[in-house]
């Protein structure tokens, strides 16, 4: 029998630390895993016994890249569990602030992370020696984000402006006018990207995915909707619990998620595409199909194009907003906390966030869960391994390891994020 | 308000950590000591992340940059590197969790013509990154060194002619 064994030992362009171990028996791959071995993170219990009011502010320092997932999650789960809808001026503002993060994030993802793989670099620095002006693009998009986030968040990393029942502060009119200006530079720019990732060389895969968003109404997901899949789930986020678990596996910090008695899922940019393209502005569905783009993308390879038109419809849907905006006569919704359990899912760049916080009645965390979208991934992650790199056993080691790595990077895994901490109880039965 | 040097020089002390995570925080902590004592100079802190690096030190005539290192060394070695003059070691700044470190927006500005005509990067040896821990003794310590060093090198630069080919 013929072994061969690849080891990623330090994955590269991944957010976290992580390696990957692929083993193959005459040809055929029989193993994928993606080893996340960043210590186990305590945020779970950490919002133990802290005031509901704390937890957008803990949660955001989850996660330096997607900090603003965490706090939205966070504040819906919470206005979730006590009875308090956000809606008008301040919802607008809760969608233009995951605007700015979805820009920051997926434009990181594409530029630095994924985009040298397809073009035969190591990374971002040999790239940016022979296409400084398409580096300079990507920095120039990625600060409309910033700037949204700046102005909205209070700072541009771990924003600390957002707040359970709206916000501390809100923006004046004029404040938002300069933005506009910022952004409709970065709409030209995000449709360039679209159009440089469409051209590039794609493997013809496929995977048959079970697609996991959030569904809106009406409108792209961002925070509200329903969790829809591509194989009939349509469910609120209060039922995750019902339909979702999480399970521990030897190889990984992080748990893996699967839907109860039917197996690995994927949320992210694709899912959320395949479920909501006819919710996207009409520039952005036009670019998406002169990009080549169907209704259903299920090659993961594709993602760094669907990634694209989503950068391109949040500086659409941004600009929307702020012209649209009419500021809130307070910054926030009055809030009595109570004895009480609430849920939400949103939309993080890489995929979808679940919360579930339990409270007291003195408003103090009893009890929270945070399901990020690597631990939910993950597994597909690893079927897409098994799945394509069969095909690829005869390349060079170099090149194979390429290839896997590449597949890791389709889904722009959080690793710093993914990673928990399982509480074991052993039953000895006596 | 930018805080540039009186000739209008624009001088950055960039103070790279995440004071949430032990020795990660000793560029934060040199920020603050810098803060009270030094004019001319915009400090700034950032976590790390890469474009946030580079647009920090878009227009910058000179850069001093501070982050923390693991390299095996023992806590609180100072070490210094002249940007300018090479690549900064890639493995020394392992501390980053952003898939691209310091060395790597370093580089991307090289790449770029975007790297500051100086650019001094102090590291600092760190020994425990645990969320929630504070800095340990020796890194601490290191700090204090760093803050003085830097210090006189910004007072060096602010005191050295512009070259005739830098001036508007």
């Amino acid at each position: 029998m013929k072994i061969r064994t690849i080891k990623v030992d330090q994955l590269a362009r991944v957010e976290g630390e992580g390696a990957l171990k692929v083993v193959a028996r005459d040809g055929v791959v029989q193993s994928a895993e993606l080893n996340i071995f960043e210590p186990p993170r305590f945020f779970e219990a950490f919002l133990r016994d802290r005031l509901y009011a704390e937890a957008p502010d803990i949660t955001a320092r989850i996660c330096g890249i997607c900090p603003v997932a965490y706090q939205m999650s966070a504040v819906h789960a919470m206005e979730n569990a006590l009875g308090v809808v956000v809606d008008g001026p301040l919802r607008e503002l809760r969608r233009l602030i995951y605007c700015g993060e979805w820009i920051e994030s997926h434009t990181l993802h594409v530029y630095m992370l994924h985009a040298p793989d397809f073009l035969g670099y190591e990374g971002a620095i040999e790239m940016a020696r022979d296409h400084a002006d398409i580096v300079r693009r990507g920095l120039d998009l990625k600060r409309a984000g910033n700037s949204i986030i700046a102005l909205l968040g209070g700072r541009e990393i771990h924003p600390i402006n957002v707040r359970v029942g709206g916000f501390y502060r809100t923006p004046r009119k004029r404040e938002l006018e300069p933005l506009a200006e910022e952004l409709k530079r970065a709409r030209d720019l995000a449709l360039a990207t679209v159009r440089w990732t469409a051209g590039f060389d794609f493997p013809d895969v496929v995977r048959d995915y079970e697609f996991v968003s959030l569904r809106g109404d009406g409108e792209y997901p961002f925070s509200n909707g329903r969790i829809a899949s591509s194989r009939g789930l349509d469910i609120a986020a209060a039922e995750y619990d019902e339909h979702f678990e999480e399970t521990q596996v030897e190889h990984s910090t992080a748990l893996h998620a699967h839907i109860k008695a039917r197996g690995p899922y994927l949320t992210g940019p694709l899912a959320r595409y395949a479920l909501n393209v006819a919710a996207l502005s009409p520039l952005a569905r036009e670019a998406a199909r002169e990009a080549g783009l169907e209704a259903v993308c299920a090659n993961p390879f594709r993602s760094i194009v669907v990634r694209a038109v989503e950068v391109l419809y949040a500086c659409d849907e941004a600009l929307r907003i702020i012209e649209d905006y009419e500021e809130p006569v307070r910054p926030a919704i009055d809030i009595e906390p109570c004895a009480s359990t609430g849920y939400a899912a949103t939309e993080a760049p890489r995929g979808m966030l679940y919360h579930r916080y339990r409270l007291n009645a003195d408003g103090k965390i009893a009890d929270a869960r945070i399901v990020p979208p690597t631990s939910q991934n993950q597994p597909s992650i690893e079927e897409d391994l098994k799945t394509f790199a069969t095909a690829w056993l005869d390349l060079p080691d170099e090149v194979l390891r390429r290839r896997c790595e590449q597949t890791i990077r389709n889904h722009d895994p959080c690793i710093s994020c993914a990673t928990h901490f399982l509480r074991l109880e052993i039953d000895r039965g006596g | 308000m930018a805080d540039r040097a009186r000739d209008g020089r624009r001088v950055v002390a960039l103070c790279i950590g995440n004071p949430q995570r032990g020795d990660d925080g000793a560029g934060r902590a040199v920020a603050r000591a810098l803060r009270d004592s030094l004019g001319g100079v915009e400090i700034i802190e950032e976590e790390g992340e890469t474009t946030r690096v580079l647009a920090q030190l878009e227009g910058a005539d000179a850069a001093f940059i501070v982050d923390a290192c693991v390299s095996g060394q023992p806590p609180g070695v100072i070490r210094r590197f002249d940007v300018g003059a090479g690549r900064l070691p890639q493995t020394a700044f392992g501390a980053s969790t952003h898939g691209f470190g310091l060395a790597e927006a370093l580089e991307v500005a090289r790449a770029l013509g975007a790297l500051p005509p100086r650019c001094v990067v102090y590291a600092i040896e760190g020994a425990i990154f645990d969320i929630g821990a504070s800095l340990s003794p020796a890194v601490a310590t290191a700090v204090e060194i760093v803050a003085s060093r830097l210090r006189a090198d910004i007072l060096c630069e602010r005191s050295t002619p512009l070259p005739e080919s830098v001036k508007s």
